[in-house]
């Protein structure tokens, strides 16, 4: 079995489902980073069957709605001295602004330069939002 | 005490969507809409020293002076821009900076704008109360106030009605506004007469469906059908500026033409209502049939334009 060091400080991405890890480490721009990050790729999980995982060796800000919306079933631990401080699991966000486009044609929000786009959960089953502004709804 | 205590919840609402007002917010506008015409000298100087904008980004008449008639026969006064296109947003100035700006000139702004939402945009930026006077397909609430009260006013209620829609209701955005409102009071029953092209957007369907109300809805290609039963007749204009491409709009402008003939069918003591301006789907001929009601709607949009006017501006 594939093992990676525990991180003293930092951030730990866990319960990612398998195949996501490769997209959420290029959306949070890891690639680029200087410190030491990990991404490791279908390990067995009890619950998931197989996951993903990603640790980060510093404390950056995550854009915890940007994780909720490409995996809402993402658990976020804040390791410090080598002990988690913090556990959150992220789940889908109640709004979301500016990283959904409205998809209709005749929206404010493409029109307007104040009309960040806004989008409001409206179902949590089917994932699906609401365009704040229109009303035009997408699932994510 | 009780005109106090109206003022308290009104003040410093915007009126964006036909679902912003309760049913029994919706009353309280009708009885005073009432007592407007009852006693009009009453009311005639009540917004002495108030101001209203009208900001119309698409082209209307009927909707403006509607507006503007109504706050000047409250004794206010009226800065009206009618195409608002050809000035600022011509130098690229944004919607939002529009509104601020008029903002802090006016008491009151209306607005119509052709995108969709930008009522609900601009009312994030608006200092002083906004009414959306149209916005793209989605909204017109104003409409629908005037179109419930006129329902209310000729059929003596707001439930148990079988309301006939007629026309383009994909575009028609007083068509989209009045039937979310309407299916909120009990026993409604729609019939949805549209081209295929022009049925109701599926959306505002399962929104009234999941209002859980209990509203029944029957959709038709045929006029004549939804004639029969109907309590209300409520015909819209195909609109040519909801087309990109004009072929479409030659195809269906003349799908439903509303005559003589055709009135027969319908009940005795149904109403016959459109929003204006009409084209050719009513006849001229049907204008003195007295269930032809569409100019005495206009007429009670004004009176219950000022009724909101009133409750908006009041104690602020």
């Amino acid at each position: 079995m594939l093992t990676v060091d525990p991180i003293t400080k930092g951030i730990v991405l866990d319960h990612i489902r398998a195949g996501n890890g490769i997209k959420i480490f290029e959306r949070l721009g890891l690639r680029e980073v200087e410190y030491p990050v990990a991404l490791v790729m279908n390990v067995p999980s009890n619950k998931m069957g197989r996951k993903d995982i990603i640790k980060i060796s510093d404390t950056l800000a995550l854009d915890l709605t940007l994780l909720g919306l490409l995996d809402p079933d993402i658990t976020v631990s804040y390791i410090d001295e080598g002990k988690v401080t913090e556990k959150v699991k992220i789940g889908l966000p109640e709004r979301v602004e500016g990283l959904i486009e409205c998809k209709n044609p005749r929206c404010i929000s493409s029109y307007e330069r104040h009309g960040q786009s806004v989008f409001i959960l409206v179902d949590r089953k089917t994932k699906e939002y609401q365009c704040f502004y229109c009303g035009e709804r997408v699932r994510v | 005490m009780r005109e106090r205590e109206n003022a308290a919840k009104w003040t410093g609402r915007h009126f964006i969507d036909s679902l912003d007002l309760s049913p029994p917010e919706y009353e309280s506008l009708f009885n005073l809409a009432n007592q407007i015409k009852k006693d009009p000298s009453k009311y005639s100087s009540r917004c002495a020293g108030k101001l209203m904008a009208t900001l119309f980004y698409e082209p209307s008449t009927r909707t403006r002076l509607s507006f503007e008639a109504a706050m000047l026969r409250l004794g206010g006064q009226v800065l009206s821009v009618s195409d608002v296109a050809t000035s600022s947003v011509a130098k690229g100035e944004s919607l939002a900076d529009t509104i601020r700006t008029v903002g802090g000139y006016a008491d009151l702004i209306v607005m119509r704008h052709p995108r969709e939402g930008a009522a609900r945009l601009a009312a994030l930026y608006a200092p002083v109360p906004l009414i959306n006077g149209g916005d793209g397909a989605r909204e017109h609430p104003t409409q629908t106030l005037t179109d419930l009260f006129t329902i209310e006013t000729f059929k003596n209620r707001l439930e148990d009605l079988t309301v006939a829609f007629c026309g383009d209701l994909r575009y028609g955005r007083t068509v989209h506004s009045l039937i979310k409102a309407l299916a909120r009071r009990s026993k409604i029953r729609f019939v949805l007469i549209s081209p295929e092209e022009l049925r109701l957007p599926d959306s505002i369907k399962n929104d009234v469906v999941a209002s859980g109300s209990g509203v029944e809805i029957r959709e038709s290609v045929d006029m004549e059908n939804g004639l029969r039963e109907c309590d209300v007749l409520y015909m819209t204009r195909i609109q040519k500026e909801r087309f990109f491409n004009e072929e479409d709009y030659i195809k269906l402008r003349d799908t439903y033409i509303l005559t003589p003939e055709k009135m027969k069918l319908a009940k005795k003591d149904a109403i016959v209502m459109h929003p204006l301006p009409r084209v050719t789907e009513i006849s001229q001929e049907v204008d003195t049939d007295e269930r032809a009601i569409y100019f005495q709607q206009a007429r009670l949009g004004m009176v219950i334009r000022m009724a909101l006017i009133l409750r908006l501006l009041e104690e602020t």
